[in-house]
């Protein structure tokens, strides 16, 4: 089978970001939380790969370290999604036209009627700022996504004649779920979890910005596009590295998204042969 | 000269040989069918002759069609042909028309696209087009939609569309395959017709050898892309050389060897069963209204028979199947299987469930396709209180794979590597792997190949002896049904208006719809009449 340009592409991408997020564990070039004002505005060099900022850190370290926390945001806050998410979709499809289906349903309904980012931003204000309230906040908008497609993908699985036989077997609507029909929306969610993910980094990258996510000294890319904003006209590499950190992560998802549709999704794969 | 004269038509897909030097004419005026099982290349025929092949298809050889060569003219060229010399109308009229536009718009669309009209003349030619096929303009005006017509008034609407500009050939892809057979016999009628008053040619392309016996003029048989036997319609029925041919027909009206082994124990008990549907509320305050699907139905199926359940699509048959199966529950009288009462879901005994086992239509649906054969043979076992485990659960997956005919090896096959007809054999194995007494067989071999269902209905009869078994046999298809069941039960519009004895039921029917029906049906027999 070809693999989908997008896919190597966008993987190559966001294992980059992994890799350096992974690494600075291990090892960075220099320490983040050391300041050094004589050193600070270095332009990019040898010594310095992305230069340092104003308290003369080195932003190619704080950039690897600051993937560290995007990501993590992200991995928890769809990993929210997906557990609270799907069983409550797989709920909704197999008791579809019931009450638990409409209650569900309206739920999700509730919680994509407020504008995400202010609520995540009201959450974090009214629990204080952090990484862990920044996850939670994120989360809560991812679940509606989750159980909105797997409702959706599951109710047209319920009509094949392969549910019915299972039912002739006397197997009961949470057995058949997650043995027939969880399996076959897979795909569907490992999807719909690289473009989640996405978006959840960029949550992220919000939230840090106004202040309300990871706090100093853990460096996070939205807290050093906001703090290099009034220094943009003298030292815009201040803002451009973590700037390309967030596109750059956020592109690589995105294809990878559509290098898996393309290979899981067996219809476009037919159709493109 | 002929309107078309194919010849020596090559076609490759991918490098696989799909038509090997298919060659025939067509003359004005004339039913050509073109009759195959699937596989046989007969639709890609139709394709390469309108230029719709899928990329990667390499033609090759001749299609003279007036002055043109239809495999060589380009695209745009095409487009001029397409619609408004030559036509195609394809099998599934659901998915046929764009379900946003009036048929009005759709039918005179193909006017306005060729330039023939403009919006006013187009609308009106459009009307005389739908009434020619059957659709006045009392009952269907002009701005009706799609999703407000029956199946057969739809194809009937594609019809339309492709005569609009009276095309010099139509060719009709299983136009009637997806159609009740009282409808079948509309539409066939109407095609006749259209060839006789418009001197236009008809291309057949069926899979069904009764319905061409009764419509084409001249019949090519085709068997893996080659055109195997051609001639005259009466010529080919009563001098069948090819073998292919020969064992197309036997398949066709195959009745398996089977003896009547009911008792007079009673197995399942209908007793007046009703069954309602809510239908979407009309307004927020009034009760939604309800749609009875099936009306008082009783009946019984005795230990060891095969009793039939006939009806056309939207009669209950399905409804009714599933209530039977204990999946939903009835909104009035009881069903007994054994002398139990059956209960919905839940509520449903499992030792009940045991006694009664399903086989769907759709070789292809009827799989998780993520699992493999052992493990969705062995899916009944769920139900036992003490499934078999370890090389017990081997031994009886073999068993069962073995007396469908498959062998152990293709327990550890995904679903997509079968067949059709393999994938129909796997889902009977999947319903007698815990030996049930009663086995549903809702249209289970409606969607498979004549050759092929002739062997399926062979094991059927094979299996019921030997593990004597019921079946509860409903199909739409008469001919099917007469071969395989002892008694039949015919229902229309959710009640049951005729039963007895199948031959009986089938030689002197006396309900008007029972005749209809068996009127309707497509008939070979003439033909056998006269091979003898």
């Amino acid at each position: 089978m070809r693999i989908p340009r997008s896919l190597i592409i966008g993987g190559a991408l966001f294992a980059l970001f992994l890799a350096g997020a992974l690494i600075s564990f291990v090892w960075v070039p220099y320490n983040v939380e050391t300041l050094n004002i004589a050193g600070k505005f270095k332009l990019p060099s040898g010594t310095n790969w992305f230069g340092t900022d104003h308290f003369g850190r080195d932003i190619f370290s704080m950039i690897m370290v600051g993937a560290r926390t995007s990501i993590a945001v992200a991995i928890v806050a769809v990993g929210i999604g997906i557990v609270v998410g799907v069983p409550l979709g797989l709920a909704a499809a197999a008791n579809h036209g019931s009450i638990l289906d409409e209650v569900i349903m309206r739920g999700n309904d509730l919680v994509f009627a407020f504008p995400s980012l202010v609520i995540a931003i009201l959450i974090t204000a009214v629990f204080g700022p952090s990484a862990v309230n920044a996850i939670i906040a994120i989360g809560i908008f991812n679940i509606p996504v989750f159980a909105r497609i797997s409702r959706g993908a599951a109710l047209s699985i319920w009509t094949l004649d392969y549910i019915l036989s299972a039912r002739v077997a006397g197997k009961r609507a949470w057995r058949i779920s997650v043995e027939h029909i969880l399996p076959n929306i897979a795909n569907l969610l490992i999807v719909q979890g690289t473009i989640q993910f996405s978006l959840g980094i960029l949550a992220e990258a919000a939230l840090s910005y106004v202040g309300l996510g990871a706090q100093p000294p853990t460096p996070s890319w939205g807290r050093m596009l906001a703090d290099s904003q009034t220094m943009i006209s003298f030292a815009p590499h201040l803002a451009l590295f973590p700037g390309f950190a967030i596109v750059f992560t956020v592109l690589g998802l995105n294809l990878m998204g559509d290098g898996l549709r393309d290979i899981l999704d067996p219809k476009i794969r037919r159709s493109r042969r | 000269m002929s309107l078309l004269s194919v010849k020596n038509l090559n076609l490759s897909i991918h490098g696989d040989a799909i038509l090997k030097d298919v060659s025939f004419d067509i003359q004005a005026g004339e039913v050509l069918g073109v009759v195959g099982e699937s596989g046989s290349g007969k639709s890609m025929m139709a394709f390469s002759l309108m230029q719709l092949l899928p990329s990667g298809a390499q033609v090759s050889g001749a299609a003279q069609f007036g002055d043109t060569d239809l495999l060589s003219i380009s695209e745009k060229k095409m487009c001029s042909l397409r619609g408004q010399d030559m036509a195609i109308i394809f099998q599934e009229p659901m998915t046929a028309l764009n379900p946003v536009k009036t048929i009005g718009d759709q039918v005179a669309e193909t006017l306005i696209v060729h330039g023939k009209a403009n919006r006013r003349e187009a609308l009106q030619i459009a009307r005389e087009r739908l009434n020619r096929v059957g659709l006045p303009a009392d009952r269907f005006p002009l701005d009706r939609y799609p999703h407000q017509l029956s199946g057969g008034q739809r194809q009937r609407v594609v019809i339309a569309l492709a005569i609009a500009l009276r095309p010099k050939l139509l060719i009709a892809d299983e136009p009637t395959t997806a159609l009740d057979v009282t409808t079948q016999a509309q539409i066939l009628d109407l095609l006749k017709s259209l060839v006789d008053d418009e001197g236009m040619a008809l291309t057949l392309i069926t899979h069904d050898l009764a319905v061409v016996a009764g419509l084409a003029d001249h019949v090519a048989i085709m068997k893996k892309g080659e055109i195997v036997e051609a001639g005259a319609t009466a010529r080919v029925f009563s001098n069948m050389k090819h073998p292919y041919t020969r064992q197309l027909l036997a398949a066709s009206d195959h009745v398996p060897k089977r003896e009547n082994q009911s008792t007079k124990a009673p197995l399942l008990e209908v007793k007046s069963a009703i069954r309602n549907y809510t239908l979407p509320r009309m307004s927020i305050f009034g009760k939604p209204p309800v749609f009875r699907a099936v009306n008082n139905v009783s009946f019984t199926l005795r230990q060891g028979e095969s009793l039939g359940l006939v009806g056309e699509s939207g009669c209950g048959k399905s409804t009714l199947t599933r209530a039977i199966l204990g999946l939903d529950p009835l909104q009035g009288g009881k069903i007994f299987l054994d002398g139990q009462v059956v209960r919905a879901g839940r509520f449903m005994d499992p030792v009940q469930r045991r006694k009664m086992q399903v086989v769907f239509q759709d070789p292809f649906g009827s799989f998780n396709p993520r699992h493999k054969v052992a493990r969705l043979v062995a899916e009944p076992f769920f139900v036992m209180e003490d499934p078999p485990r370890g090389s017990a659960l081997t031994a009886a997956i073999n068993e069962a794979l073995t007396s469908v005919g498959l062998t152990h090896d293709d327990a550890d096959k995904y679903i997509h590597e079968f067949s059709g007809g393999q994938r129909q054999r796997i889902a009977i194995a999947r319903a007698l792997i815990i030996k049930p007494s009663l086995i549903v067989l809702d249209e289970a071999v409606s969607a498979l190949d004549v050759s092929i269902r002739a062997q399926i209905l062979d094991l059927l009869a094979e299996l019921s002896e030997k593990f004597n078994l019921s079946y509860l046999f409903i199909s739409h298809d008469l001919s099917v049904v007469r071969a395989i069941t002892d008694r039949v039960l015919v229902m229309k519009s959710g009640e049951i208006v005729e039963s007895g004895p199948t031959q009986e039921v089938f030689d002197a029917p006396a309900h008007a719809y029972t005749n209809q029906l068996i009127e309707a049906t497509p008939r070979l027999s003439d033909f056998n009449a006269a091979t003898g």
